[in-house]
Formats: structure tokens, C-alpha cells, sequence
């Protein structure tokens, strides 16, 4: 048994009625007269759309910021790859939705994991989200009169997905970026690319600064603020292979929690169900195929395992539309938790299809002869470019081949209402925090919680911190950012002297394997037991064996992993742990023990209705359990069906 | 599922640092698989140097899907490689025959410095945004999105514009390092949209004026930029710009 703390944790939710929190937090909130706002300085680690849009918000108020991030140019954080969509519940479909539809979908979407208050703020403030990308120019979609156009996503009945083709995070980025850019050339933000935060600097309980690296020149330097926000994205990579981008890492975050940050639900990951498959060993990462698709392709599968005829030649009546049998009323577009375990369902029953077994059919057959070819080619042709690139195979005559792929983490960083970590000053924005999403996310809702994050919230609730907070000026050679520096330093030395004979990838590689083995799309209690005992024989044989060539003062990738691969190995283990601890199945979370006799997930509210937040106690100690009690006034937990 | 295998020479600059002298050297390569796409057989090769005791190749990439532009290399003398609309870590090892001598070099242009090897600063195009690359609108200031209709057509040509990932292959491919190509995309699509036009032509003016500062050569209408261009920007957007240069040189005075 896992030691749990006496207290819990106080998430600072107003009162009030859940229309009403938010406007009355913010009058309640402190505010920093626009003339002293220029006295006071805030670090934003990551340019992605919650950090981007942070670091401009704050700059356009009249703060100091100066803004970090790994790439070598904010314009390439991961979100330019999200491909789908952003919600909002602006209703220009004339189809039913409302302020109150999207958050009673994103709180059952979640399976009754979030916190109420912080979903409804964000399904209030997305409709401003829409009105801001377009002022700066997004280019989102637009009917031929000119007006918005909408798309469905999963988990949803309304159509409230904006997108601009097949590139929304892109597009949404640039423009965060452009806002970003606007205040870097006024003067106000100070834009450090290629730096890599590898510490956080609390000065008497309160967040005052960071170490980073310089990727160029190999150098460690130190800088002070009056805050600190974390957008550095989510912690995907631990599975090795996911969708996401190879830099993405849980490094930051995780230095955080090993300075007292507390890390929320880190076994609530989501398994994207279309992914193209794994090829090969030498696979270095995996590829989305947007959910959108899923508005026109339909997932089946052979009736017959093993059928050999061509797959166009197998006709209907031995095609098993299983999505369309299982869940009539969503068909298709059921979250992704449930398409991907059905997807798995099918392929360990042995109905997968191509080499490996491991796929299923992702078919546009009919959405082509209803609507042609030209019309199919509009919504959805980069996607289809993309996966002929692939794959060699033209999706326009034979169905995709898809598997579900490791593609967004809801766990993070705990914050409260006001996204500030349990450290004062330290705050969390994005898909590093754990806030919105419960135990799934669903789709087109990540880019609204960045976004949200970056333009709506943090732009009031760091003003009371700045306010009320004692905040006496800190030199760079205070004793704690010497401090913290050094360990930084040591620690890379530490990397660099091992000397052994194995590559930080192939670590990674196997770390991967453990995690998506016992820790994937169904965990249960011995195999969670087990993976952790392997996480810690794997880390002890990392830091006998890894071989990081070159040196610390010059630019060294294979330090940049190493340090990444590191940090990855310590977490696995919080992630098993906390998969373990967490007896019941819910949203991305499916442990085998539990589960209805048609193979549904079984919930436990009596006992988990929280939030895990876990606490470091040393390098190799047990953590500790923090509990947020969950309570639901007014999307009530039932169960959750989509049949 | 290893495919065919292909045996290979790669030719690679190697420059240990801004300022150390860079030159070629071969490498063999043997066993690779066709299914492999170009960045993983580069994977291949370092995780080779590091067994023999030598410093990996490095080179930039993150998303691996042709969206970020972080990957880059002039490939067999091609920015981005053989295949059109392609970046570098979406090309594939099938475009490659058994036997091949594989040419792998960083981007050439004054203003891209190399940092190691195959690893260039691209920073002079986050400059030429910030010279006027956006719209001048502060968090919170906008109107409803529909309050302003924008025909569907205009829209889908601003965003063939905004579809530039910002590698610097028009650059690379350029003979003159020309920027041209990424500054019009930019410019072209916030002069297409409505929300663009009040600073249509302060915005053009400044942004070329960074561009010239930063050493990017002329445009002299080779369009080998537009042949390079991995997400497909056209030329015809190098005509709008000049169209709203020169509109802008008339109404404004300096
Ligand atoms: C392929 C793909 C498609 C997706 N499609 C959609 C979609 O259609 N709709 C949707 O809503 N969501 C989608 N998502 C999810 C969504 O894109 C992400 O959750 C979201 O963009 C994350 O934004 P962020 O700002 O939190 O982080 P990111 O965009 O990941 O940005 C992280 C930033 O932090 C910096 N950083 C990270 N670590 C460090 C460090 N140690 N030091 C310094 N800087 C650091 C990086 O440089 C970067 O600037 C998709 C995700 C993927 C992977
Ligand atoms: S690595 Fe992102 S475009 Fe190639």
C-alpha cells in the first residue's frame, strides 16, 4: 500500500453557481495596475499554442517575459502537427449546441474525472477562442458564402469542430506564433530557442526561476522571474513510439516534481485508434490519421479471420462494420478509448488484417461513390498524401490500414483553479497540466485547453500572484540558482561519464516495449507489478551501461535524449505505479480486473472518484498519494454509453 | 517486413562547430531497408558510429511528418530530396536503388550559418516575422468570427499561402538564397484576408526591408523555390507580393 497523505488537496474553486465561477473569480482575483505590470517579469517555458499563447498575452498586458523552447524556432512546437480541429460551441450549425452540451460532453467524455468547474470555464471561453484566431488571421474553413464550417468529431452528436484542412494545429499556431513574434520585435518578450529547461529554482517555497540549457553552445544558464509557467507539452514518448514529436519529453515537468511539484493522473493516457501501424524495428515514430476521418471512412474488419480475397473483392455481407454493431447511436465516431479497445478486441480475436494481424480497415469506399472523389480529395487529401507517403498504398482504392498508437497524455502537473501548481508561482498550462480532460480526452479539445490556457486564464489569474506574493528580487548567483545549476551540470556529467556500451535509443526502445506491454491498452495488476520491477532494472542498467558520446560543450543530441531518457525512466515507474493503484477501469484507463460482462469499462466512483496527485520523496522512495476529491453537481455520473 | 535491402554509400558533411572547417566523408551502409524512411536510416548510421567509437551525424527533425520544418538537408544536391511535395523525414527509402551514392548536405545560404553538421540557424526567418508578419491584435479585442464573411475561394488561396511550414528549402534550392518565396507566402495571405488589410502595406515594406538586412539574396524568377517547396506554395504568390509592394511604395511615404 501506497502511503497517503492526511489532507486534501484544496483546488480553490469558487463558489457559486457553475455559470457564475468564473466571472466572480475574477472579480474576486487581485489585479496588477497597468503601470506596475511592467515591474514584473514571467518565464513561459514552451511555445506551443498554451505557452505561445501565454507569453503574448502576458507581453500585450505590459509584463516582462521572457519565453523558452527546445526547437529552433517557437514556430515548431508539437502543436503544429495537430491535424483535426479545435471545438467550440458556437452553435453557427444551428444543430442543438450550447455552452452547456460542450462541457456535459467533455465531463462524460472524460469519464467523471475533471473537475467540473474547470470544464465549464473552458467550454465558456472557447467561443472567444474562434473570434481571436480569426482576427489574426487563421485561414479556418469556410462555407461558400463565407461564413465558418464545422465538422463532427468523436464523442460528440453536434458538428463544433473548426479546422483549416487538415493542418488546424498548424494554422492555430502560426497565429499564436505572429502574436509571439509581434511582442518579441516590441521589445517585450526575449525569445531563447534552442534552450532546454532542465531545473526548476524555488527560492523559499515559491517558483523564481529556471536552468536551461544553451543546445548550441552546451552552456548552463540561470534565469530569475517573478513566475514561472510550464507549457512544455505532453509526456507521450515514455511509450517510445506514439504520434508525437521526437523532442517531446516529460523533462521539465518532471524536474518540477522532483522540486515538490505534485503530478496528477499520470496513468491516464490516450491511445489514438487511427494510426497507421507499426512496420518495422528500426520505426522511430508512429503517424496519426486525423479522427476526422472518421466523419466519412467506416472501421470494419473481415467476418471470416483470415480471409484471403483482395480486400476490395470482400463484400459486404462478410465485412464486419463492428463500431456500427456495437455503439448503433455514435456508430463510427465513438471517443477514442472505446474505438481503440474495440479495435484491439478485434485484432486479439484474430480478425486483424495485414502482415503482423495488428490492423484493422478504415474504408472511404462509400463516402466516395455518395460524394466522388473531388469531394472526399478536399476534406481530407493532405491526410491521404500523407498516408500513400507512408505506406505506398492509395487510400482512395483500398482502405486504410490503421491501429491505435500512443497519442496524448492527460496526466500532469496538478493545478488548481487558477492553473498554479502546489508550488506558489509555479503554473501549468497545456497538456502539461492535468486539468480538463479526466481520464480521456476528447477530440479537437486539446487546442481549446491550450489555448484557453494561454489567452483566457493565465492573462487573470497570475495578476493575484503577482499581487499578493512577497516577491523580493533574486540575483542569478543567489545560492539556490547556483544550487540548482550545479546539479544540472552534474547530473549531464554524470550521463557523459558512464561510458558504456549501449545507445540512449536503445533504452528508450525498451523502455517503450515495457510501457506499451503492461501499461498500453489494457493494464492489469500482476503485469503493472511486474513492469515496474523491470522500469528499475532497466534505469540501473541505464546508468551502468548508456554510451553518450561527445562532449557537454558543444551541441550533442545524443546528450539532449540521454537527459530525456533519463528522466523518462523515472517516470514509467510513477505511471505503472499509479495505473495500479487506480482499481477500476475508466476512460483511457482499462484495467482487466474490471470490467462489465460485455467488455465495457466498469467505473468505481465509490473509491476513485479523485484525483491522484503524487508527491516525490527522493530519487528511488516510494511517493506519496495526494487525493482531490472529485464531486459532480451537474453532469451527474452514470454510466457511460454511447450505444 | 524488411523490404528489399539496399547497400549504400552516404557522402556527409561533417563540421564540428559555427566555426570549424566542415568537409565531406563516406560512410558505408549496409542492410537497409526500403521501408525505412530517410531519417531512420540516418538512425541507422549514428546508432553504427556510436558502436565504433565516433560522434553521431547531427542533423534537425522533430514531428517526422512533414509539418513542423524542422528537418531540412540538401539531398543528391535536392533540398528535401528526389520527390516532390516531400520533406526529409517523409521521404522514403524506396526512392533509393541498391548501390547509390547518397550526397547529404546542410542548407547553403549566408544567412542559414552552420552549426554542426547537417544542423543550420534559421533564426532570420522568425525576424522577417517579426518585422510585420501578423496582425496587430491584442488577446481579447476580437469580433465575433463570422462578423466579417470571407468568400470561400479567397480563403483557400490565403491558406495555400499559410500552408509555408517554414523549413528554408526555397532558400536552399535558390541560387540566389532568396527569401522570397516564405515572405510572400506570409504576405499574401494576410493581404488576401480582410483582418490583414490595415497593415497591408506598412507590413510588406518592413517585411522586405528585414529580408534584404538579413543577406537573403533577389528573386530573379528561377522558381526552383516552388519545385523545392515541400508543402507546394506557388510562385503566384511572389506576383502578389510584388503587386502589393509596389502599391504600397506608392501610398506610403518614408
Ligand atoms: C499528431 C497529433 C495530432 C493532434 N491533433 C489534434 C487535434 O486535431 N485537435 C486537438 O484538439 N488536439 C490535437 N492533438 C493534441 C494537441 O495537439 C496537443 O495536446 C497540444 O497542441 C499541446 O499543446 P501544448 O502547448 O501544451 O504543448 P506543445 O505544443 O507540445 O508545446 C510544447 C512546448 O514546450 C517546449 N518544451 C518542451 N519541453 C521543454 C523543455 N524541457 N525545455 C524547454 N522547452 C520545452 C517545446 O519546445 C514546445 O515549444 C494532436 C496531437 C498530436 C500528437
Ligand atoms: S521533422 Fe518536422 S517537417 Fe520534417
Amino acid at each position: 500500500m501506497v502511503r497517503v497523505a492526511g489532507e486534501t488537496l484544496n483546488s480553490k474553486v469558487p463558489d457559486g453557481p457553475i455559470q457564475e465561477k468564473w466571472d466572480r473569480h475574477r472579480f474576486n482575483l487581485k489585479l496588477v495596475n497597468p503601470a506596475n505590470k511592467r515591474k514584473f517579469s514571467v518565464i513561459v517555458v514552451g511555445t506551443g499554442l498554451a505557452g505561445g499563447a501565454a507569453a503574448a498575452s502576458l507581453a500585450e498586458l505590459g509584463y516582462n517575459v521572457k519565453a523558452f523552447c527546445f526547437q529552433d524556432s517557437p514556430r515548431r512546437a508539437h502543436s503544429i502537427a495537430a491535424q483535426g480541429g479545435i471545438n467550440a460551441a458556437k452553435n453557427y450549425a444551428n444543430d442543438g449546441d450550447s455552452i452547456w452540451r460542450l462541457f456535459y460532453d467533455t465531463v462524460k467524455g472524460g469519464e467523471w474525472r475533471a473537475r467540473e468547474a474547470n470544464v465549464y470555464r473552458l467550454a465558456q471561453v472557447a467561443n472567444s477562442i474562434i473570434d481571436q484566431c480569426v482576427a489574426q488571421g487563421v485561414p479556418f474553413a469556410r462555407e461558400y458564402g463565407g461564413t465558418l464550417a464545422n465538422r463532427s468529431f468523436g464523442g460528440a452528436q453536434v458538428s463544433r469542430t473548426f479546422y483549416c484542412r487538415g493542418q488546424t494545429g498548424q494554422q492555430l499556431l502560426l497565429g499564436a506564433y505572429q502574436a509571439l513574434m509581434r511582442q518579441v520585435g516590441l521589445g517585450r518578450v526575449k525569445m531563447f530557442a534552442r534552450r532546454e529547461m532542465m531545473d526548476l529554482i524555488v527560492i523559499d517555497g515559491v517558483a523564481r526561476g529556471i536552468v536551461v540549457r544553451n543546445m548550441v553552445t552546451g552552456q548552463f544558464e540561470v534565469h530569475t522571474a517573478d513566475a514561472v509557467c510550464v507549457c512544455t507539452g505532453g509526456y507521450g514518448n515514455v511509450y517510445y513510439l506514439s504520434t508525437n514529436a521526437k523532442g517531446c519529453n516529460v523533462t521539465a515537468a518532471w524536474r518540477c516534481h522532483r522540486r515538490g511539484a505534485l503530478f496528477a493522473n499520470p496513468c491516464f493516457t490516450q491511445i489514438h485508434p487511427t494510426c497507421i501501424p507499426v512496420s518495422g524495428d528500426y520505426q522511430s515514430k508512429l503517424t496519426l490519421m486525423s479522427e476526422s476521418l472518421r466523419n466519412d471512412g467506416r472501421v470494419w474488419v473481415p467476418k471470416n479471420a483470415k480471409d484471403t480475397r483482395k480486400v476490395t473483392d470482400i463484400p459486404d455481407e462478410d465485412r464486419d462494420y463492428y463500431l456500427e454493431r456495437r455503439y448503433p447511436s455514435f456508430g463510427n465516431l465513438v471517443p477514442r478509448d472505446i474505438a481503440s479497445r474495440a479495435a484491439k478486441e478485434r485484432c486479439d480475436a484474430g480478425f486483424g488484417v495485414g502482415e503482423s494481424g495488428l490492423a484493422v480497415y478504415l474504408d472511404f469506399r462509400d463516402a466516395i461513390r455518395r460524394d466522388g472523389e473531388d469531394v472526399v480529395r478536399k476534406k481530407y487529401g493532405n491526410l491521404f498524401h500523407m498516408y500513400e507517403k507512408i505506406t505506398a498504398d492509395n487510400p482512395y482504392q483500398v482502405p486504410m490500414r490503421i491501429y491505435p498508437a500512443v497519442h496524448y497524455t492527460m496526466g500532469g502537473l496538478w493545478v488548481d483553479y487558477n492553473l498554479m501548481s502546489n508550488i506558489p508561482g509555479l503554473y501549468v498550462l497545456g497538456e502539461a497540466n492535468f486539468s480538463d480532460h479526466g481520464a480521456n480526452r476528447l477530440g479537437a479539445s486539446a487546442l481549446m485547453q491550450g489555448l484557453s490556457d494561454g489567452y483566457f486564464v493565465i492573462p487573470y489569474t497570475i495578476g493575484d500572484h503577482l499581487a499578493t506574493a512577497h516577491l523580493p528580487k533574486i540575483a542569478d548567483d543567489h545560492p539556490a540558482c547556483l544550487a540548482a545549476k550545479k546539479d544540472a551540470e552534474d547530473r549531464m556529467t554524470s550521463l557523459l561519464n558512464v561510458n558504456g556500451r549501449r545507445s540512449v535509443d536503445s533504452f528508450h526502445r525498451d523502455l517503450g516495449h515495457i510501457m506499451w506491454d503492461y501499461c498500453g491498452m489494457a493494464r492489469n495488476r500482476s503485469g503493472l507489478q511486474g513492469a515496474i520491477q523491470k522500469i528499475r532494472d532497466l534505469r540501473e542498467e541505464f546508468w551502468k551501461n548508456v554510451r553518450v558520446p561527445g562532449s557537454g560543450n558543444t551541441l550533442n543530441q545524443s546528450l539532449e535524449m540521454a537527459g530525456r531518457v533519463a528522466d523518462f525512466m523515472e517516470f514509467g515507474e510513477l505511471l505503472a505505479l499509479d495505473a495500479l493503484e487506480r482499481e477500476e477501469s475508466c476512460g483511457g484507463h482499462f484495467r482487466e480486473e474490471y470490467q462489465e460482462v460485455d467488455g465495457e469499462a466498469k467505473r468505481n466512483d465509490e473509491q476513485y472518484a479523485y484525483v491522484a496527485a503524487w508527491q516525490f520523496t527522493g530519487y528511488g522512495e516510494e511517493p506519496v498519494l495526494h487525493k482531490e476529491p472529485l464531486s459532480f453537481e451537474n453532469v451527474k455520473p452514470s454510466k457511460r454509453s454511447y450505444k | 517486413m524488411s523490404g528489399d535491402l539496399l547497400n549504400l554509400t552516404l557522402r556527409i558533411w561533417r563540421q564540428a562547430g559555427p566555426n570549424a572547417k566542415g568537409a565531406f566523408r563516406d560512410y558505408q551502409l549496409q542492410g537497409v531497408s526500403t521501408h525505412m524512411s530517410f531519417l531512420e536510416m540516418l538512425d541507422v548510421l549514428n546508432e553504427k558510429l556510436l558502436q565504433a567509437g565516433e560522434e553521431p551525424v547531427a542533423f534537425d527533425h522533430d514531428c517526422r511528418e512533414g509539418i513542423c520544418g524542422m528537418c531540412s538537408l540538401m539531398i543528391n544536391g535536392q533540398a528535401h530530396g528526389p520527390d516532390k511535395a516531400t520533406t526529409t523525414c517523409q521521404l522514403h527509402m524506396r526512392r533509393f536503388k541498391n548501390g547509390d551514392t547518397i550526397v547529404i548536405e546542410p542548407w547553403r545560404a549566408s544567412a542559414f550559418p552552420v552549426l554542426r553538421d547537417l544542423v543550420v540557424d534559421r533564426s532570420a526567418l522568425d525576424r522577417i516575422i517579426q518585422s510585420g508578419g501578423f496582425v496587430s491584435v491584442n488577446t481579447g479585442n476580437a469580433p465575433d468570427g463570422n462578423a466579417i464573411p470571407i468568400p470561400g475561394h479567397v480563403q483557400e488561396v490565403a491558406m495555400d499561402g499559410a500552408a509555408c511550414i517554414g523549413c528554408g528549402a526555397c532558400v536552399a534550392s535558390c541560387k540566389n538564397a532568396s527569401a522570397m518565396l516564405f515572405v510572400a507566402a506570409k504576405v499574401s495571405q494576410l493581404s488576401l484576408l480582410p483582418q490583414g488589410h490595415p497593415e497591408r502595406a506598412s507590413r510588406v515594406i518592413d517585411m522586405v526591408a528585414q529580408m534584404d538586412k538579413e543577406g537573403f539574396g533577389s528573386c530573379t524568377n528561377t522558381s526552383e523555390c516552388e519545385a523545392a517547396c515541400p508543402a507546394e506554395v506557388s510562385v503566384t504568390h511572389i506576383a502578389r507580393l510584388n503587386r502589393e509592394y509596389f502599391k504600397a511604395m506608392l501610398i506610403t511615404e518614408k
